[in-house]
């Protein structure tokens, strides 16, 4: 049987707008925590192979404890198995810290064949942990990906480019991110949460994978936050409102004149 | 004196025998860099029959340009790309590594700095050389790459350091810098690196690509028609362009109309399609989401056309015009030819 691993992020709603606490850091503690959207399509992707090819999906999670709600989540709308990777020691993990536990943990299950992840997170907006992940596991990975078929022992993926598209042969096993137009992700069934609520989330700590403590973490992290502001993109706001549109522009073309702002700047 | 080691390596692209913009745009931001670091810019072109391009790498700002040519790099692909790279950058030893935040930049780097177990930054809008102070450790660095981006959805802007590890590597948004003139009396280096395959061949390769020919530049135009998903389907585009050519202006549009298919990506501003900067931003039915703003905030002028009168665009435009774009816009036609016949 084939073996789908979902690499899924807890990620803080990304519809509330951030905000920032007193020190600059980002208030995570207020904001509702959800799935990452992106990790969302590649779930879909995996359940889709299930019901095709009666593939076995593992969704692997890491973060704090109540991350387990994610998992929840992926295991109501069809997953086979959920694994969270939480410990202390983990918090400020940057994407290469990331990845090397992730991989650690995927190494720990042994053998797969294809592992799947959003094409990046909402609140980070890297996109660098696939790739990271494949990396470490030295496996071939394909960012970006529309659509993918399942040959004998290989991959055909459509993977996005700026302005088209590309197709690629690539060999199992490999790590694909899967783009939010790939899909439509399906919701939880009733059936599915009730069939969630008799599975348990696998927790496992640093020791149980074998994780270097000097790897993960802050200390475990090349990159530093040097410093976190907020940017003023608020302007002017002259705001025109007229009955018709004809009023409207010419009032419009009289306040740009008044500063001196050429709309037709190839005019006579 | 210049230092041989710990410069700056560009990784550059090119398209149809010509370098990308994007690759211009690092090579000055490399310039500008290596300025503060009295250093060296080298880039590293890899594919095939590009040994021609690396004089340009020079005349737009390289001092040295690495050329990997052969027929197994015809096609970008991570695995044989990323060991060339990480090699390349084990024997000559640079300080800072700038990729493009492209679908090949923000592919490779993250596979490169895996391997080089160093860190990286995405999607950088600004790079700086400064001080740091580590509160943790409290000790003092020299020098280190200020990689700026935007962060949670694009109004928070972040300042990420790598105290510790080298290099230091950042993929980097395209209009973020201006390139340099074109100079052909620069001087510098070409290097021929051998290929060396090793095992990374025929586990990936590209079949086949489809893309569009002519695709749109932004990053110069004076002024852009934009439009977004009030803008309703091709049809109402057409209008827009009608408007853009009146005004010599460049069409532009948001994510929310070009994943609605209305019009292709390569006319997407935003942080997820081109940072622009023109003299007058006109946006159409653009309800003004963080990264789009984010991506038009260098523009000198932004006028909004909105029906919504509490759309999020209308607090980051200049002038603003509540109404149907499907009025307004054709009113504006007008009163422009109108314009035009009087002078």
């Amino acid at each position: 049987m084939i073996r789908v691993i979902v690499l899924i992020k807890q990620v803080p709603d990304p519809k509330v707008r951030a905000r920032l606490k007193e020190d600059g850091t980002v208030d995570r503690e207020r904001v509702r925590a959800v799935m990452n959207p992106y990790d969302r399509n590649a779930l879909e992707e995996a359940l889709r192979l299930k019901e095709v090819i009666g593939a076995k999906v593992i969704a692997i999670s890491m973060g704090p404890l109540k991350a387990e709600s994610v998992l929840r989540e992926a295991l109501a709308m069809g997953a086979d198995e959920a694994i969270l990777l939480s410990d202390p020691m983990l918090a400020g993990s940057d994407t290469l810290a990331t990845s090397y536990a992730l991989s650690k943990v995927i190494k720990m299950l042994g053998n797969y064949d294809l592992i799947l992840c959003g094409m990046e997170t909402t609140d980070g907006n890297t996109g660098q942990v696939g790739p990271e992940v494949a990396e470490h596991l030295g496996i071939p990975h394909v960012t970006y990906v529309e659509d993918f078929e399942l040959r004998n022992g290989y991959l055909l993926v459509k993977r996005l480019i700026e302005g088209g598209y590309q197709w690629l042969k690539v060999r199992l096993p490999a790590l694909l991110t899967i783009t939010n137009t790939a899909n439509e992700p399906r919701c939880s069934t009733f059936e599915g949460v009730i069939r969630a609520l008799k599975k348990n989330v696998r927790r496992l700590s640093l020791e149980e994978t074998g994780i270097e403590k000097g790897r993960v973490g802050l200390i475990g992290s090349p990159t530093r936050i040097k410093e976190v502001r907020r940017v003023n993109l608020r302007r002017r706001r002259y705001i025109i409102r007229k009955p018709s549109a004809k009023e409207a522009v010419e009032e419009l073309l009289r306040e740009l004149s008044s500063k001196g702002i050429k709309l037709v700047m190839n005019g006579g | 004196m210049v230092n041989k080691s710990g410069g700056v390596l560009v990784y550059a692209e090119c398209k149809r025998r010509k370098l990308n913009r994007i690759t211009l745009e690092l090579l000055s931001a490399g310039r500008y860099l290596a300025g503060k670091l009295n250093s060296e810019v080298s880039a590293v072109l890899i594919g095939y029959k590009v040994r021609e391009l690396a004089k340009e790498l020079i005349c737009y700002g390289a001092d040295r340009a690495y050329v990997v040519d052969h027929q197994s790099f015809r096609y970008y692909v991570p695995l044989t790309y990323a060991k060339v790279i990480a090699d390349l950058i084990i024997s000559s030893e640079p300080e800072i590594v700038l990729f493009p935040a492209d679908s090949i930049g923000r592919d490779l780097a993250p596979r490169v700095a895996a391997k080089l177990n160093t860190g990286l930054t995405a999607d950088c809008i600004e790079l700086d050389i400064g001080d740091y102070e580590d509160p943790i450790s409290g000790r003092h660095y020299e020098k280190l790459l200020y990689q700026v981006r935007p962060a949670f959805s694009g109004d928070i802007i972040a300042t990420i350091v790598v105290p510790e590890r080298r290099p230091q590597m950042a993929t980097v948004r395209p209009g973020s810098f201006d390139p340099l003139p074109r100079d052909l009396g620069r001087e510098g280096e070409i290097v021929a690196i051998p290929v060396n395959l090793g095992g990374e061949g025929g586990v990936m390769e590209v079949i086949k690509v489809v893309e569009e020919e002519s695709s749109t530049d932004l990053r110069d135009a004076k002024i852009i028609v934009s439009g977004g998903r009030g803008v309703g389907g091709p049809y109402g585009f057409k209008l827009l362009r009608e408007l853009a050519k009146e005004l010599g202006a460049k069409l532009g549009a948001s994510r929310a109309a070009v994943e609605a298919g209305w019009i292709s990506y390569s006319h997407q501003v935003g942080l997820t399609g081109q940072i622009v900067k023109p003299k007058i931003y006109i946006a159409c039915g653009i309800s003004g989401a963080i990264q789009h703003i984010v991506g038009i905030r260098e523009a000198g002028v932004i006028i909004a056309i909105n029906r919504d009168p509490d759309a999020p665009i209308f607090d980051y435009a200049d002038y603003g015009i509540v109404g149907d774009l499907f009025e307004v816009i054709p009113a504006l036609i007008s009163k422009i030819k109108e314009v035009k016949c009087n002078k």
